[in-house]
């Protein structure tokens, strides 16, 4: 497995391990801290007096790189695998582990068909072999303003398009979770149109942030974390990053998808994260990356404006939101 | 001091109302608040407000249509116990998860009508919680029912807010809204049994059934 931390930077910037809170001590501090709420003026120092140590889960599969490109540690193999959206088992985030634990993630196959020359169902180990997953460290912005870094492995999306070649009228591509409610419970509730569905422009799809992730820390895709294969689109809330996908379909119109189904006017099709486009539930200004006590400021495009604004040039991101 | 006597009742009522504090400070030091500790305080605090507002709002009613006059008594500490979750649901809110950052509060309270909402529901409970002591009681004298059927309007305020908080849409009925709309229709409930007309008719209706059930009983005896 090759090591890509995207986009690269010298390694002289990476702030060292040592330099983070482990969640644990985390927690202490918060405790401390919520314990002299009475005494507020006093609870900066005691964050300050908090001696960092060594955040090495022993469950955890070894990791390549300690942090993402802007020196933030990745969060603890285990905060990943037990803090989940995914209402196809249940809302509760803390309970998604434990009912997807005997969840099938392989054999897994993906039908990647519509407007393309060469139409096929991939299976996960085919594609795993085909194109060499390679470690990518992206944080991940949820809409519910948290966020986390997630050391995923898999390969950029271009290079299964790239094989099954769109043609000239392919102008979207349309993903679709697995439809299974006897073995995603969360699938029997009557409030969602299942099966999960998202979409991406042809040219998000193409950018090489778009990961087809099949592994996570080094190791398997667990399937709370989204197994088989799941999207990642770093710069866009976490709810565009399809988990379980069983279906690609390349097409001419505009996808529906899932959030935007249910409250249009709170999720659009483009969920860029964008500190200044607002949201009436969470501040998307800041955000509470797990682990840490503090909000901090929310990043354009979760940090890869570089990377990707050119995608939207000449577009108004307050009305395509 | 003589230690006061307390029914089985209160003694339900008083372990009810610490218990869930006793159990979030324990999961918090045994870091079982999940990942995000913060936000699971906040939602279990909110969460066991409303609870215990719907609690002490049940108490008048379910007293006067069963029977069951202690409840009526146990109606203050229930309240109380709503506002001590409230209460720790808005310092959680503005010391901890905002870091009394006042500004960043400021920009996110213009957009967000959950949070006015929920503002307004404490800043009306605040009153309440002040006056439950004896002394306010007295001074207040009639004004002092009239205050606290502020309630009627906080319960459906506090249902509101979370309505607004959960992912999902109540227009198109979908998303995260079952367990909002499952306390709001409590509430409702709650309300609708204090209508004059309607708790007159539950009361007549336990009060046959009562009188049913005594003849029912009474026949075999009377036979003999």
């Amino acid at each position: 497995m090759t090591k890509s931390n995207y986009p690269r930077i010298p390694s002289s910037e990476i702030t060292p391990k040592e330099a983070y809170l482990s969640r644990r001590d985390f927690i202490k501090a918060a405790g401390v801290l919520a314990g002299s709420v009475a005494l507020a003026a006093c609870a900066p120092k005691v964050l300050e007096t908090i001696e960092p140590t060594d955040n090495a889960s022993p469950a955890a599969p070894s990791v390549l790189t300690q942090t993402d490109e802007l020196g933030d540690p990745v969060n603890s193999f285990e905060d990943i695998t037990n803090y989940n959206n995914y209402y196809e088992f249940t809302t509760n985030k803390t309970g998604v582990a434990r009912l997807a634990a005997d969840f099938p993630t392989s054999p897994w196959d993906v039908k990647v068909h519509g407007l393309v020359n060469n139409p096929l169902t991939y299976s996960v180990d085919d594609l795993i072999s085909k194109f060499q997953p390679e470690e990518r460290i992206y944080r991940l912005r949820c809409v519910e303003a948290w966020s986390m870094v997630i050391p995923w492995v898999g390969f950029p999306l271009w290079k299964l398009l790239k094989e099954v070649e769109p043609t000239s009228e392919a102008k979207y591509v349309r993903f679709e979770t697995l439809l299974n409610p006897e073995e995603m419970p969360g699938q029997g509730s009557p409030f969602y149109p299942w099966p999960y569905q998202e979409g991406l422009r042809l040219d998000e799809a193409m950018h090489d942030l778009t990961l087809l992730a099949t592994g996570l820390y080094g190791g398997e895709l667990p399937p709370q974390s989204g197994g088989g294969i799941r999207l990642v689109v770093p710069w866009k809330y976490g709810f565009k990053s399809i988990k379980a996908i069983v279906d690609i379909k390349l097409v001419a119109d505009k996808p529906e998808t899932m959030w935007n189904t249910i409250a249009p006017d709170e999720y659009g099709f483009y969920s860029n994260v964008n500190p200044y486009v607002d949201h009436p539930r969470w501040s998307q200004a800041t955000e509470r990356r797990i682990g840490e006590l503090q909000r901090r400021e929310t990043l354009m495009f979760n940090g890869y404006e570089e990377q990707v604004a050119d995608l939207y040039t000449g577009m108004d991101l307050e009305l395509n939101y | 001091m003589r230690m006061p006597r307390l029914t089985p009742l209160q003694i339900v009522v008083h372990i009810a109302g610490w218990l869930p504090l006793v159990l979030l400070v324990h999961g918090f030091y045994t870091d079982q608040l999940t990942a995000n500790p913060i936000q699971a305080i906040e939602q279990r605090t909110g969460i066991q407000a409303l609870t215990f507002l719907l609690f002490s709002l049940a108490c008048t009613p379910v007293a006067s249509i069963f029977g069951w006059k202690e409840l009526t008594q146990r109606r203050k500490a229930l309240g109380l116990y709503g506002f001590l979750y409230a209460a720790l649901h808005v310092i959680t809110f503005f010391a901890i998860d905002y870091g009394l950052d006042l500004e960043a509060v400021w920009r996110d309270v213009w957009n967000k009508s959950y949070i006015i909402i929920g503002a307004i529901a404490f800043l009306l409970l605040l009153p309440l919680a002040v006056t439950s002591l004896k002394y306010w009681m007295k001074r207040l004298g009639r004004n002092w029912k009239r205050l606290h059927k502020l309630v009627y309007i906080i319960s459906p305020l506090v249902v509101v807010h979370f309505l607004l908080v959960v992912k999902g849409s109540l227009t198109q009925l979908q998303g995260n809204i079952y367990q909002p709309l499952l306390y709001g229709s409590i509430a409702a409930l709650l309300l609708i049994l204090r209508i004059p007309k309607i708790k007159q008719a539950l009361i007549n209706l336990r009060s046959r059934l009562g009188t049913w059930n005594r003849t029912r009983h009474a026949a075999p005896t009377a036979d003999k």
